[in-house]
């Protein structure tokens, strides 16, 4: 992913992504709708405002902001917004842009170690396998928090000790070479 | 026409059940299929979050080994699934360039013609009308349909029937003779992917959605989402704990709610396998 100058952030996010950002009148329905607005620092409606400034100060801290990373892409401000702006198409760009410029928020750490975590499993096996992706997150994150369910999931044959792989694990090897250069 | 299924992770490992009582349905229902040969993950959540690229292609490898094998209709009954599959879908029939980019990552040519259905409306369309369908144990109970976000949002690509305050689950629960209640929160999102990234968020927007349902009279809530069902279901505890309550309420998937009016066997429908134990039924 290039690196972009932060100035014109907000004509590359609607280039890339094809979301009018400057349709944005800032109504707030957003905002109202969003099931986690509160526990952000910006919210999406503020986010876009941020965005709509162009000012490479305010584009800096929306690409640092634990807001992008706490949106669930529930889809609730694009199902609601009177001018169709589809907001959580802007926040995949934000959060790649954020993890390509090494921005990414200290309290977003366990949320991409875990998509990480995710990603890395396919890579392995073609498929998620739940056992080493949880693995994986809990000696990256040192987060043990929720251990206990482990037992409980295990005798209810709901964790596989061994991974079911794809049989053709060139094809997806293939696939993760070939949009390497997109990878974080 | 021919029918593949694709299950995806979850019903291969911690939503196992919703498998079982899919295929024990479909079953049931005379409804032949096979499974996507060789399927990968659809790379859910993590792929569209961190790699644009990844997460338009890892789908088109399912959607073209589903076309390969002959098959003309896929039912996916993992929403999160459904709603990448139906979105990729989107993005190669709509956009020439995504169209050549995929077909040179998966070194073929994709189509992606094929019809996608999610297994709220694909259910609707198969028992509805049908009249020797037989439900011989009606489920008399008050029900909270939970559609949560996938399988209704955004509208453009997955087409479901209302946005905010969709009724076909409704429709289908009446038909097995449960009562379902008018509620708030059937839309909410549960928290979703953060199951284990930020589980505070997933039990405080969970807690909400329970207590709604129950405020109403619920006796249970019907799912149609392995991730719905995990945070609804084995984050009990914590949600427990923002309620300052005991919160007895189960979650069963839509196929273990049509397979118990069927007259199926509670086991094969794998409904031991969830945290909150499912009585009285």
């Amino acid at each position: 992913m290039s690196v972009v100058k932060l100035n014109t952030l907000t004509s590359v996010v609607e280039e890339k992504t094809g979301v009018l950002v400057s349709h944005c009148y800032q109504c707030g329905k957003c905002s109202a709708g969003c099931p986690v607005a509160t526990e952000m620092d910006y919210s999406p409606s503020l986010i876009l405002r941020m965005l709509q400034t162009n000012n490479s100060l305010l584009s800096e801290k929306v690409l640092r902001s634990y807001s992008i990373w706490l949106c669930l892409s529930c889809e609730t401000c694009f199902c609601r917004c009177p001018m169709d702006i589809e907001i959580p198409l802007v926040m995949d760009y934000l959060r790649q842009e954020s993890v390509a410029r090494k921005m990414v928020n200290p309290k977003a750490r366990k949320i991409v170690a875990a998509h990480k975590a995710f990603l890395s499993s396919i890579q392995h096996t073609g498929r998620l396998y739940e056992v080493g992706m949880l693995a994986e997150f809990k000696i990256k994150t040192l987060d043990f928090s929720d251990i206990s369910l482990a037992p409980f999931m295990f005798m209810k044959g709901k964790l596989h000790l061994l991974p079911k792989r794809v049989k053709d694990l060139k094809s997806i090897r293939k696939i993760f070479s070939k949009t390497k250069n997109l990878k974080p | 026409m021919k029918l593949a299924v694709y299950p995806g992770c979850s019903l291969n490992g911690s939503a196992r059940e919703y498998y079982e009582s899919v295929s024990i349905v479909l079953e049931k229902l005379n409804i032949e299929y096979s499974e996507v040969p060789d399927w990968n993950c659809c790379g859910a959540t993590a792929a569209h979050n961190l790699n644009k690229e990844l997460s338009l292609v890892l789908p088109s490898r399912i959607i073209a080994a589903a076309e390969n094998d002959g098959n003309e209709e896929l039912l996916v009954p993992c929403a999160a699934c459904f709603n990448r599959l139906k979105t990729v879908q989107r993005n190669i029939c709509q956009n020439k360039e995504v169209k050549a980019k995929v077909s040179s990552s998966l070194d073929q040519n994709i189509s992606a013609t094929i019809q996608i259905h999610n297994i709220v409306e694909f259910i609707r369309d198969n028992i509805l009308q049908k009249k020797d369908v037989e439900f011989i144990k009606p489920l008399h109970k008050k029900v909270a349909c939970y559609y949560g976000c996938l399988l209704v949002r955004p509208h453009s690509v997955v087409e479901f029937d209302r946005m905010e305050d969709p009724q076909i689950m409704e429709q289908i629960m009446v038909k097995i003779g449960a009562e379902p209640i008018d509620w708030a929160y059937k839309t909410e999102c549960c928290g979703a992917g953060f199951t284990i990234s930020n589980a505070e968020i997933v039990a405080k927007l969970s807690a909400k959605i329970l207590e709604d349902a129950i405020d109403r009279g619920a006796e249970m809530l019907i799912v149609a989402c392995p991730m719905c069902h995990a945070n609804l279901d084995m984050r009990r505890p914590m949600i427990e704990k923002i309620l300052k309550k005991e919160v007895k309420i189960p979650v069963l998937y839509l196929t273990q709610a049509i397979g118990l009016a069927l007259g199926i066997d509670a086991g094969k429908l794998g409904l031991k396998r969830h945290f909150v134990p499912v009585l009285n039924i």
